[in-house]
């Protein structure tokens, strides 16, 4: 745990970069955080990141078949947005915590 | 006439017509179970079918040997659920009411869902062994098999039993050996999970038997589609891992029942209360088991634990007082782990797998995230206890919450 300074906020983030509160979260946060993993954000980015956070925020589960059907993006195009692990790179620049999957 | 009705005469639906049928009264209660299907599969058992150790008789026995009498039994399938009439119907049109409902719909696996799974290769070079048909075509498979390389891939999360894919590489590495090919055999685990199991004790543990066994892993692998041209299986983001033979799990999804009534979330699973087991939208339906969209394991120690929970709830809710059972996610699995050894882990929604002893702290018998023939013992009997004691809603002899005792942090 500790905390950094992003877009000129102090933000708490765990060992693994991922932010402690969501409220916290600004789109210039965001494009930060994502610049951070070698991303560049466009509108696209946006729209997945708002989508995710909706449904943290309601308390959904997220799955990468779930963001594949949001009709935002299919499962490829988020590979293409986010490369690597998509859903966990996408968490972390939405400044939700890390997906859990629980098995 | 109150009614409840319970959809899916499974292993969750059996344990609740056996609980309720012997709390509520005869002359004020109509308890009602639906299923499409006569046979009651052990689940657990399928796995052992592939390498020869069960046949199909092991594993099937009728469904209506195991609920109590003064329940009324119904084989049909169900056209859809109409939650806010109170109402359920039934293939061809016959509508049921109800007062409570529980649905235990379970899910299914879906081949359907990944392009080119169900195709050319499917149950010739591909199996999957979450279906007693795919389970029987792959022990067919591998009498014959003369080596080569065999790829385990789960195509989603969550599914079925999260061990069953772990145990079968570690049963097909000593059925190889007993074969005498396992030179001749490349196995490779190949998972979307970022390691052998999701927590971080339980995965250690696991990874060092899969090294030991020769066992490749490869995590992070998003299943996208089957070529079976090229007999490959391809990732969303470009991987891809050749086989000889397949051994699949399919996506997991609820019954499509859910997905016609409106109930449930991207995968069919329905939004329930993960404390109180209690549907999210409606207040006199509750779900139990693989149907319910909780965060823990599919399996059916789960849904014995949950059924418990489930139990008192209803009950308090129809005598009018607070619900205050509560679900704890827990679970509990046998791990195969082949040569007459097994593990098990003992876990709940927020203590992963520890070591240590289980059920009684420091005795045992068994060994949790330890490998020992006891542990073996443990499933081999376990399947008895099944048919005899759980299914019919007895005490098992196990506490229904998670303990920490016997556990070592």
């Amino acid at each position: 745990m500790g905390t950094k300074t992003i877009a000129g906020i102090e933000i708490q983030v765990n060992d693994e970069g991922y932010m402690m509160d969501a409220s916290q979260w600004t789109p210039e946060v965001a494009s930060e955080l994502a610049k951070e993993e070698g991303i560049e954000l466009t509108d696209k980015h946006y729209e997945v990141l708002n989508f995710i956070r909706d449904e943290y925020l309601k308390g959904n589960q997220l799955t990468i078949r779930k963001v594949g059907k949001s009709g935002i993006v299919d499962i490829k195009g988020l590979y293409e947005l986010f490369p690597g692990g998509p859903l966990k790179k996408a968490s972390k620049i939405a400044g939700i915590s890390k997906p859990s999957s629980c098995v | 006439m109150k009614k409840i009705l319970i959809l899916g005469g499974g292993t969750g639906g059996t344990i609740m017509t056996n609980r309720l049928r012997k709390a509520l009264e005869k002359e004020e209660w109509e308890i009602t179970v639906i299923d499409r299907c006569k046979t009651h599969y052990y689940q657990p058992g399928f796995l052992f079918i592939p390498f020869g150790i069960y046949t199909k008789h092991d594993v099937m026995k009728s469904k209506g040997d195991f609920y109590p009498a003064g329940v009324n039994v119904m084989f049909s399938k169900i056209e859809i659920i109409k939650p806010s009439e109170n109402r359920v119907v039934l293939e061809g049109g016959k509508v049921l009411s109800y007062d409570y409902l529980i649905i235990a719909t379970g899910t299914q696996t879906n081949p359907e869902e990944t392009p080119g799974l169900k195709e050319d290769l499917w149950y010739k070079e591909i199996f999957d062994f979450y279906t007693i048909e795919g389970a029987v075509a792959l022990s067919h498979f591998f009498k014959r098999w003369e080596g080569g390389r065999l790829v385990m891939n789960i195509a989603e999360i969550p599914y079925k039993c999260p061990v069953a894919p772990l145990e079968f590489v570690f049963l097909a590495d000593a059925f190889f050996h007993q074969q005498g090919i396992r030179d001749k055999v490349k196995i490779s685990y190949v998972t979307p999970l970022p390691g052998a199991f999701t927590k971080p004790r339980a995965t250690q543990m696991l990874s060092g038997l899969l090294k030991e066994k020769n066992i490749e892993v490869i995590p992070e692998f998003y299943l996208e589609s089957v070529d079976n041209e090229k007999k490959s299986i391809k990732s969303y983001d470009g991987q891809e891992i050749p086989f000889d033979v397949l051994a699949i799990v399919p996506v997991n999804m609820g019954s499509d029942v859910i997905e016609r009534s409106g109930m449930g979330d991207d995968l069919n699973f329905v939004p329930t209360d993960k404390h109180t087991l209690q549907s999210e939208k409606f207040e006199n339906v509750f779900v139990l088991g693989d149907a319910a969209n909780l965060p823990t394991s599919k399996a059916g120690s789960v849904v014995h634990f949950a059924s418990e929970v489930l139990f008192e709830n209803l009950i308090s809710l129809i005598e009018g007082r607070p619900m205050l059972a509560r679900f704890d996610g827990h679970a509990n699995c046998y791990i195969e782990t082949g040569f007459g050894k097994g593990s098990l882990i003992d876990f709940n929604y927020d203590t992963e797998p520890l070591p240590g002893t289980y059920p009684l702290p420091g005795i045992g018998p068994f060994g949790l995230l330890q490998n020992t023939k006891l542990n073996h013992y443990g499933k081999v009997i376990f399947r008895w206890l099944y048919w005899h004691v759980l299914l019919k809603g007895k005490e098992m002899p196990v506490e229904n919450e998670m303990s920490m005792a016997g556990k070592k942090i």
